[in-house]
Order: C-alpha cells, then structure tokens, then sequence
C-alpha cells in the first residue's frame, strides 16, 4: 500500500500480510508512516495505492464500519457526556441492537476489563488507566475481526504501562482476534507482539517475531531501533577485515587482553544490575561505542584502556551502502 | 523589582489554591476564570508586598489606586450610580418635564410590575424571545455544521454567514424596512411570495398586528445569525477530531453522529449562545423603534419591555418615575432569568474531560 499526502509519500508501497489471530506491532519512530498505515486498515484513510483485505474480502473500498473492525484511539476518544456503559454501548447502538442486548454485551465487556463497578460513572470521573479500559471494553463489545490500536498506552504512566501491557497480552489470549498495534516503544514490541513489523520513512523494513527481528536485524535501521542500549556499528575494518558495516550489540563486546579494537572509557553508568560502558575507538575520538557488563565483574574506571572483541556469530554484517544485511 | 512584576509574583500562592485539587480523581471541570485587575492587584497580594518591602508599601499601594482609578471611574460613573439612581428614581413620580419628582412610595414599583401594560410588554417580550431564540439557534447551528467541512471555496460561505456580525441593528432594521415595505419592497413585488401571503401587500407584515412580532423577529434572528454562526463553528472546531473518527468508526454519521457527538458537545457552547440571545432579546428596542414603533396600534403588538420604558410612543414616555420603575423590573427580570438558566443548564451541559 501507498498513500501520498500531497508531495509527501507517507507510506511507501508497504505490504504486510498478518495472519489470523497474530498479535502485530507496527514498530518504528514518530512520522514513520506507521500509524498512516493503521488507519488505512481501519478504514479512517484511502490508500493512494494499493488495496486491503480482511480474511477473503477486498475492504478496500468498504467504509470502516463494514470492515468488523474496532479501533482504539492513543487518546481514547471517550464520549464524556455518556456514562462509561453508554460509552460501551455505543457501537451496537449504532447497529440498532436493542437496549437489552446492548446492555448485556457492555456488561460483558466491562466484566471482562474491571470496569463492573464504574458502569454508571462519566469517563472525567475516571483515572487514566480506567478510561483506557473503557475504550478498550467499547473496541471489545463489537467482537471484531481485527483490532487496531494507536499507541494506546503512551498516556499512561509507567507503572500502570507495564501492567496494561501483560493484560493486553491476557486479551488477545482470551479473544483469539487479530489485534494490528502500532507503537515506537520497542519494550512493547518486544513484550507483546507475536510479530513485530519495523518501518523507517514510509517504507517497511523488515517483519517477524520480536526474537527474528532482535537477533537478526535486517537493516542498519532495524539493528539500531530495537534495544538499549542500540547496536554498535562499526565502521569497516575496525573489527574485522572486510568493506562493510559491522553491528555489534552491546551485551555481545567483551574485554579480551588481546582482543581486536582498543577503546578508551569515557563514561561509566552503574545501573545496578548491569553497566553500560561508553567508550571511544582509539585513533577514532569521534566515535562512541557502548558494552554492557554485568555489575559483579570487572569495571574498568573512567579513561582506563580496554581491548575488545565478539565472536564471529555474534557480529552482523551490512552493506556500506545500502545499510542491507549481507 | 518593578511594581507589577513583585504583583505578579505574589499573585501565584492565591491562584495555585484554585488549580490544586486532589490529584487524579474528580472531573476537571472547567470554571469561570476569574482574573482581573481588582484581583491582580487586590488584597492578598498587598499584604505580602507589606510584609516584605515594609516601607515601600505605601508607595505600592498609592501606584495600584492610581492604576485603578480610570477603571474606578468608569465604573461607579456610568454603572453603580446610575444603577443606584434609577432604583431611586423608581419609586418617584415626576411632571412631564421631569422635574419636580416626588416620592410616590416603593410600592410602584409593584403598581408597575402590575400594570396592564407592563404585563402586556413583557408578554410581548416573551414571545418575541421564545420565537428568537430557538430560531436562531437552530439556524445558527445548522450553518455553522454546514459550513463546518473542508471544502473548496468553504471560506466565502463562512464570510457571508458571519456577515451580520459586523451590521449595525439600525442597519439591519432599514434594510429589511426595505425588503418588507409593502409599496415599494421587494419582497411583496414577488408574485408567488405574495399569492402565498397577501398579508405581504395589505397591510403589510410590519403593519398587521398578527404579523409585525415576527417580522421583527425576522430581522433580530437575521441580525443575530452572524454572532451564533461565528460562536458555533468556534465550538464546532474545538470538538475533538478523535471522537469524530471513534464514532466513524462504530458507524455513526449524519444525524445519529450530530446528536450523539456534535450536539452535546457543543453543550457549553449552546448555553453560552442561548445565554446571549435570551438577553439580547429581553433587551430588544432598537428593531422595534425603526420597523414598528410598539405598533401596530392600538393592540401594541410589538411593545416590548425596553420600548415601553423608552420609546417614543411609549405611553409612560415623559415619566421618568415610571421609566426607572420598569427598567429596574426589566433587570430583576433579566436576572431571574440568568440564574435561573445557568442553574438549570449546568446540570445538564457537559465541560469536557
């Protein structure tokens, strides 16, 4: 799929086939292009190429409605003036379901979130974390087919973040749908997803399962984005012999005696468990690479020489130019 | 430190009692703000300029009088005291010329509020309020919903929409003096508008006492559109894009969205707007003075409140006694009316989340 907004392209030719009952990240920075391609799947966007099919139909040309799709709004786009179960209710209002039935699926719905105590409050009367349940409960209620979420967690704290992501997680156990999640927060990636697809620009990098796209990366892009602290890429021949880009994870360096690249530390951070060391390449001041350590081994202080090295599995190769896997 | 600036800075332990409230729980709700510069400069903020700069208090407090007096002035001259006045006035009876008043007991203002004629224009008043004010809501609301898309070109609707904004009550009223005059107007010139009311031709609709009200209405709800298309599409385009798009999503459009996103979310709005309107229309004169003079007569049919206390044909003209009596009752009236509104309103309006 393509979409152009005037003379910008938005989303470049991206194809993504996502399975039935797959829990999909759409991964990547601010303006990638990402949360463009979600609302085309929803319906909420007219791609300027390209078409989109849900199960066997062609819902190109559907309206979101006919598409059994629920989406769930970064801001929740909660109704303020309805109580919370009115809010729920409100897609099967539309469908014309009479009050009981429509008053039965939302009490359903809320059971299933925690919400059965705040049916009659309005959306201001509720926490964060609540009124996300709600919008949550109102996308569950229509037992859609796929699920679209944009950055539904982002207004919460990070507490409430990481319990909220397990529970998503518990959903789509539970409901079996196909939920399409677009985040830039590699940690709910790596934590939800059944698959994750990375974009860059507009255009779709690379697509597997967290563990596929974490191990190996194929583009510089990917191999940069996911994790904390990000890959090193080396320049060629610091490390190895050779006219390309060497990707090194951080936790993959090690201290040898007569390990291939010298380095000088500049910075040392104690996080406790582990310790991120920034260093230099000697002869290369410009340049900044981070190894992680853990906390009970050897730290070297600040300014001290270290010699390091990976094993040869450990490093991943890229084309100069293009920033491809070789 | 300059005066204003060490104001300010005392200001902010007043206002931060006002923004703090329990964290997380509760609706915000959106309340009057209430700034100004008798609150800037007030109390508290003297007190702790006193307690700090002792010796230059004095000074401090001598610049704020100085800074409040024009506003001071303006006040008390052309509000408090007439507005005293006029209740004093009230309970006298004066000459024709409107001298040598005397007392005739605060029970006028009673004999007024009972009068045949006070009821009969504030009767008047209230109809002409109950035709206005739903019209131009609805008119208004409707435009702004029209008007409120991205179109090409949508620009030159909103102009022309809002265009009465910027005309003049005596403009307006002679414009449609015009469109309605029933010689040489051009509404009455069009044949099958006429055929459908001959009231148009003979006597005229600002001339026939059934008619005149609404005509004049006419003109006030015309007048009027340009203020509520402007405040709506204000309140339109401050509705969150999100809940249109939710609601798109779950199916709803046309009507069903517009009264289940577009119409209480303009809930303040439409209290503000009727809040206006309603007043303005128990203010009514100047339409009246230029269309209809109160007339037709003898029924009155267009004498409103703030005619009969002002207008030329009055007949309580000349007394400035009765005059005062009336005006103070149109604003115990008006009052009355504004409470009774926001209490009733604020129950059921809606200030986002």
């Amino acid at each position: 799929m393509t979409k152009r907004f005037g003379g910008t392209t938005a989303v470049d030719g991206v194809s993504i086939d996502v399975a039935d009952g797959d829990f999909m990240i759409l991964l990547g920075p601010s303006g990638c292009g990402k949360s463009t391609l979600l609302r085309m799947i929803a319906g909420l966007e007219d791609p300027t190429e390209g078409e989109v099919w849900i199960g066997n139909r062609d819902v190109t040309d559907l309206e979101p409605v006919d598409r059994d799709v629920a989406m769930v709004f970064q801001s929740y786009a909660l109704y303020p003036h309805k109580t919370v179960q009115a809010n729920i209710e409100f897609p099967l209002k539309v469908r014309g379901e009479s009050p009981k039935t429509r008053a039965a699926a939302a009490r359903d719905a809320a059971g299933m979130l925690g919400l059965g105590d705040y049916l009659d409050r309005k959306p201001g009367q509720l926490s964060g974390g609540q009124r996300q349940r709600v919008a949550l409960a109102r996308a569950i209620v229509r037992r859609p087919a796929v699920f679209c979420m944009d950055e539904p967690l982002s207004n919460l704290d990070a507490k409430l973040r990481g319990e909220t992501r397990a529970e998503l997680v518990g959903l789509h156990q539970r409901l079996g749908s196909t939920f399409v999640y677009v985040t830039h927060d590699q940690v709910e990636a790596m934590t939800m997803g059944t698959r994750v697809a990375v974009m860059s620009q507009g255009v779709l990098q690379q697509v597997g399962t967290p563990q596929e796209v974490y191990d190996t990366p194929l583009t510089t892009f990917v191999a940069t984005f996911l994790g904390t602290p990000p890959m090193n890429i080396f320049q060629p021949g610091t490390i190895e012999p050779g006219n390309h880009l060497v990707g090194v994870r951080p936790e993959h360096l090690v201290m040898e005696t007569d390990g291939r690249l010298g380095a000088r530390v500049v910075l040392v951070e104690q996080l406790g468990h582990e310790v991120h060391l920034t260093c230099t390449v000697i002869g290369d001041s410009a340049s900044r690479i981070v190894v992680r350590l853990p906390s009970d081994g050897v730290i070297p202080g600040l300014g001290a020489e270290i010699q390091l090295d990976a094993s040869a599995q450990r490093r991943h190769r890229f084309d100069p130019q293009t920033g491809r896997r070789l | 430190m300059t005066p204003a600036a060490s104001g300010a800075g005392a200001n902010p332990p007043g206002t931060g009692s006002a923004g703090a409230g329990p964290p997380g729980t509760g609706p915000v709700k959106a309340g009057p703000v209430k700034a100004g510069p008798m609150g800037a400069t007030g109390g508290p903020g003297r007190g702790r300029i006193t307690r700090r700069r002792g010796g230059n208090a004095r000074n401090q407090t001598g610049l704020a009088t100085l800074m409040l007096a024009p506003s001071a002035v303006i006040l008390v001259g052309f509000v408090i005291y007439p507005l005293i006045r006029a209740v004093w006035l009230g309970h006298k009876r004066c000459d024709s010329q409107g001298r040598n008043c005397r007392s005739n007991g605060w029970d006028q203002y009673l004999d007024v509020f009972r009068s045949v004629e006070f009821q009969h224009a504030l009767w008047v008043t209230v109809k002409f309020a109950l035709i206005t004010v739903p019209l131009g809501l609805i008119l208004g609301v409707g435009l702004a919903v029209l008007a409120d898309r991205q179109l090409r070109g949508i620009a030159v609707f909103r102009t022309i929409f809002s265009s009465t904004v910027a005309t003049s009550v005596a403009v307006a009223s002679l414009m449609w003096l015009f469109l309605l005059e029933p010689n040489l107007g051009v509404l009455p010139k069009i044949g099958w508008l006429r055929d459908m009311f001959p009231v148009l031709k003979n006597p005229g609709l600002l001339a026939d006492s059934g008619t005149a009200l609404s005509a004049v209405a006419l003109t006030s709800v015309w007048a009027n559109l340009g203020f509520t298309f402007i405040v709506v599409t204000a309140g339109l385009q401050s509705i969150p894009k999100d809940l249109y798009e939710s609601a798109y999503v779950d199916g709803a459009r046309g009507w069903t969205r517009f009264t289940n996103v577009t119409l209480p979310m303009l809930g303040p709005t439409l209290m503000f707007v009727s809040v206006v309107l309603v007043s303005r229309a128990f203010q009514l004169y100047g339409e009246v003075d230029l269309l209809t003079d109160g007339g037709p007569n003898p029924q009155d049919s267009t004498t409103t409140i703030t005619y009969l206390l002002y207008g030329q044909d009055s007949i309580i003209r000349g007394n400035d006694g009765l005059q005062a009596a009336a005006a103070v009752l149109l604003f115990v009236v008006l009052l009355a009316l504004s409470l009774v509104q926001f209490r009733g309103l604020d129950k059921r309006v809606h200030y986002g989340s």
